[in-house]
């Protein structure tokens, strides 16, 4: 009706809106294709990144590999391996035994779990069932400093609080002895026991702890038959990184268990672990010599320990993982 | 009032939306759109939709383009900051090699060496001196491994040590800047007064277990020792084990610290360290402690590491001198330190720290090496 008076007023008017759009269009289309590009290349970055940190493993795995196998061309590994003496200094015979060196790394690892794992869990189970959620939001980051503390400041601990106690508790004069270590690293093993544990606790849906409830369970019921169950391959997840934890630890127990070479007897004996080894002799072993390529088996060996802790660590918090999914 | 009120009716009339529109082209665009909204809906609604579209994707994009520039300009800063970085400071530390002295080794010596350190950066500013222990081991391999400028050494280089750095091309130059009397040390409990140095040696070799059998309380003999990257480990073995193993059961310590806490803190402990490592702040030996008296045989009778005239003359049977090393005739810098180390000034310090100053004849190989 209005058309009739002004007939080209539609395209006057659509003018400038087709254009408007069709730019707009074409802006968006170049920008969209530059864009793509980009995050083409921001991939590329990222997973350049992540290609860099396995063949960093890989290229660590292969040096420890071809410098260890040097080290068998003169040590039997019979005698590597089961000889309970390490003396490759020595005026007299050099001996590359690393048993009680393995003996030593253990020892200290099984007994700051036995320290750490029941303390850690119950402070886990204590966060996520007993405590006040202000009182959790308090705790569970003053756990997690615990972490940072570095391990010379534990070592030093160790030698001038831990050691002085456990020479008069046991009646022993020397503190420095395999306790000793076990309660350092029981102490740097703990904030990642609490931690993760604590976490897979809290992921236990809440339906189970209902249900638990509503069928009369008490709250002590629900969490030792229902809620410790359930999170089970997280806590296992969880000791597992703490042991690799302990293992993997050279400053305190280099500082605090006394690195005597002697075969270990007991907890109140001084002993000498696989990483305290490599710390004190790698840094004047002469270069290319079978001391050498013996202090890389050793890297080797631990290596290898790790990995497989670390592999089962992570195998059980998948498991965990998944099933919360 | 009627006629008015027609009126009015008429002239709205009249001014209908086409008037408007010739009065107000502005109107018109107004109303053409809400007219255009009608007519053409869906194109219409295309459009707002699109504006939408576009408004935001431009607003993403443009936050995307920040976004990625920022990241890709950190990453590029931080590259360009990093290469910066290292061209830098080893062109410092190129331009500085003369001027910066590394020293490396001794765990004994690290103390007094950083005194002497601080004491001629004092006195001569312009030369940066860096002192790190780790053992007379890790000192040798580094000055062989060119990665200092002076080994210090509380041990004599083996015969195969100076042969592997002669195969690197280091030839290594000695000079003796102070003597150190070895002490044996024990807890302050321990009623022991001396020693033989083969019953040190035999203790260390693990064939005396306990104080007992030197005439002592029953008490097992609880060892501490220094690590193998040690000069004094290997000292104490070539001169007092007699080149026999440890005993498998000494507790190897980091330092001479370490082992003075231990005994300090252990009754049946027992230690040697450099004689610079047992006194305290105020030049007294450390509470706890007890320095022993060591004969060199059954027959001779027994020193004190802090008798001074014992260990010039060499009655205190396991003195022995503290080395530094450089790779062949030290540079002016270096040799500004040496000689100020080996002159009255240095020897001073090296006193007031609890060592021994060096006699005439170390004084004058010390200046041969000089030159």
């Amino acid at each position: 009706m209005e058309m009739r008076k002004y007939p080209d007023r539609e395209k006057h008017l659509s003018l400038p809106l087709t254009s408007e759009f069709d730019l707009a269009a074409r802006k968006v289309k170049r920008e969209r294709r530059f864009g793509l590009l980009k995050e083409e290349l921001i991939r590329l970055f990222f997973l350049a990144n992540g290609v860099l940190a396995i063949l960093v493993l890989i290229g660590i795995f292969a040096l420890l590999l071809l410098n260890t196998i040097p080290a068998f061309k003169e040590i039997s590994i019979k005698e590597f391996f089961t000889g309970r003496t390490w003396d490759p200094t020595s005026p007299e015979k050099p001996e590359y035994g690393i048993l009680s060196l393995i003996v030593s790394s253990a020892m200290v690892t099984v007994g700051a779990l036995v320290i750490a794992v029941p303390i850690g869990l119950g402070v886990a189970a204590y966060l996520s069932d007993v405590a006040h959620w202000r009182v959790r939001e308090i705790v569970k980051p003053i756990i997690e400093i615990l972490a940072g503390i570095p391990s010379v400041v534990v070592g030093f601990l160790g030698i001038v609080l831990f050691g002085p106690i456990i020479s008069r508790l046991f009646h022993v004069s020397s503190g420095l002895t395999a306790l000793n270590g076990s309660f350092l690293l029981a102490i740097m093993a703990l904030p990642t026991i609490i931690s993760i544990s604590e976490d897979s606790l809290k992921a236990v849906p809440l339906s189970y702890t209902e249900a638990s409830l509503a069928l009369g369970a008490s709250r002590w019921q629900t969490l030792i038959r229902v809620k410790f169950p359930a999170a089970l391959s997280g806590i296992i997840a969880a000791i597992m990184l703490g042991m690799g934890r302990a293992i993997g630890e050279t400053m305190t127990v280099l500082m605090a268990t006394g690195n005597a070479r002697s075969f270990p007897h007991g907890y109140l004996d001084s002993i000498r672990t696989l990483t305290a080894d490599i710390a004190i002799e790698l840094g004047e072993v002469p270069y290319y010599t079978t001391h050498y390529y013996a202090l890389f088996a050793i890297g080797f060996v631990l290596f290898l320990i790790t990995f497989v802790v670390n592999l089962i660590a992570d195998i059980m918090l998948n498991k965990y993982q998944q099933r919360e999914l | 009032m009627r006629t008015d009120r027609v009126n009015q009716k008429m002239v709205q009339r009249a001014f209908s939306r086409e008037d408007n529109l010739a009065l107000f082209p502005s109107y018109g665009l107004l109303v053409s759109r809400k007219e255009k909204m009608g007519q053409r809906k869906s194109s219409e609604h295309i459009f707002f939709i699109d504006r939408i579209l576009n408004k935001n994707s431009k607003k993403g994009v443009r936050k995307m383009k920040l976004f990625s520039k920022n990241l890709l300009s950190i990453i590029l800063v931080s590259f360009l900051a990093f290469v910066g970085f290292i061209t830098f400071t080893s062109g410092v530390l190129e331009a500085q090699r003369g001027k910066m002295i590394q020293i490396k080794g001794s765990d004994t010596m690290v103390n007094l060496l950083q005194i002497l350190a601080e004491e001629y950066m004092n006195r001569y500013p312009g030369t940066a001196i860096a002192v790190l222990g780790g053992g007379s081991g890790t000192g040798i391999a580094a000055l062989t491994n060119g990665t200092c400028d002076i080994a210090s050494t509380s041990r004599e280089w083996r015969q195969r040590e100076i042969d592997q750095a002669w195969e690197r091309g280091v030839r290594p130059r000695f000079f003796v800047i102070a003597i150190d009397g070895l002490s044996i040390i024990v807890n302050e409990k321990n009623p022991i007064e001396k020693l033989t140095m083969l019953q040190v040696g035999a203790m260390y070799r693990g064939e005396i277990r306990n104080w007992r059998d030197v005439g002592g309380p029953n008490l097992p003999i609880v060892l501490y020792g220094r690590q193998s990257n040690s000069g004094t480990y290997v000292f104490m073995q070539e001169h007092v084990l007699g080149n026999k193993n440890y005993s498998p059961d000494m507790r190897e310590m980091n330092g001479n610290a370490q082992i003075v806490e231990a005994v300090i803190q252990d009754e049946g402990g027992i230690g040697y360290v450099g004689v610079g490592y047992i006194y305290d702040d105020k030049g007294q030996i450390r509470k706890g402690l007890k320095v022993l008296n060591i004969a060199r045989d059954e027959k001779s009778s027994a020193f004190s590491p802090l008798d001074k005239a014992a260990v010039d003359n060499g009655n205190y049977p396991i003195a022995r001198p503290l080395y530094l090393a450089t790779n062949g005739k030290p540079n002016p810098a270096v040799a500004g330190f040496l000689s100020f180390i080996i002159g009255p000034e240095g020897q001073k310090i090296v006193e007031r720290e609890g060592f021994y100053p060096i006699s005439t004849k170390h004084r004058e190989q010390n200046e041969k090496n000089l030159k």
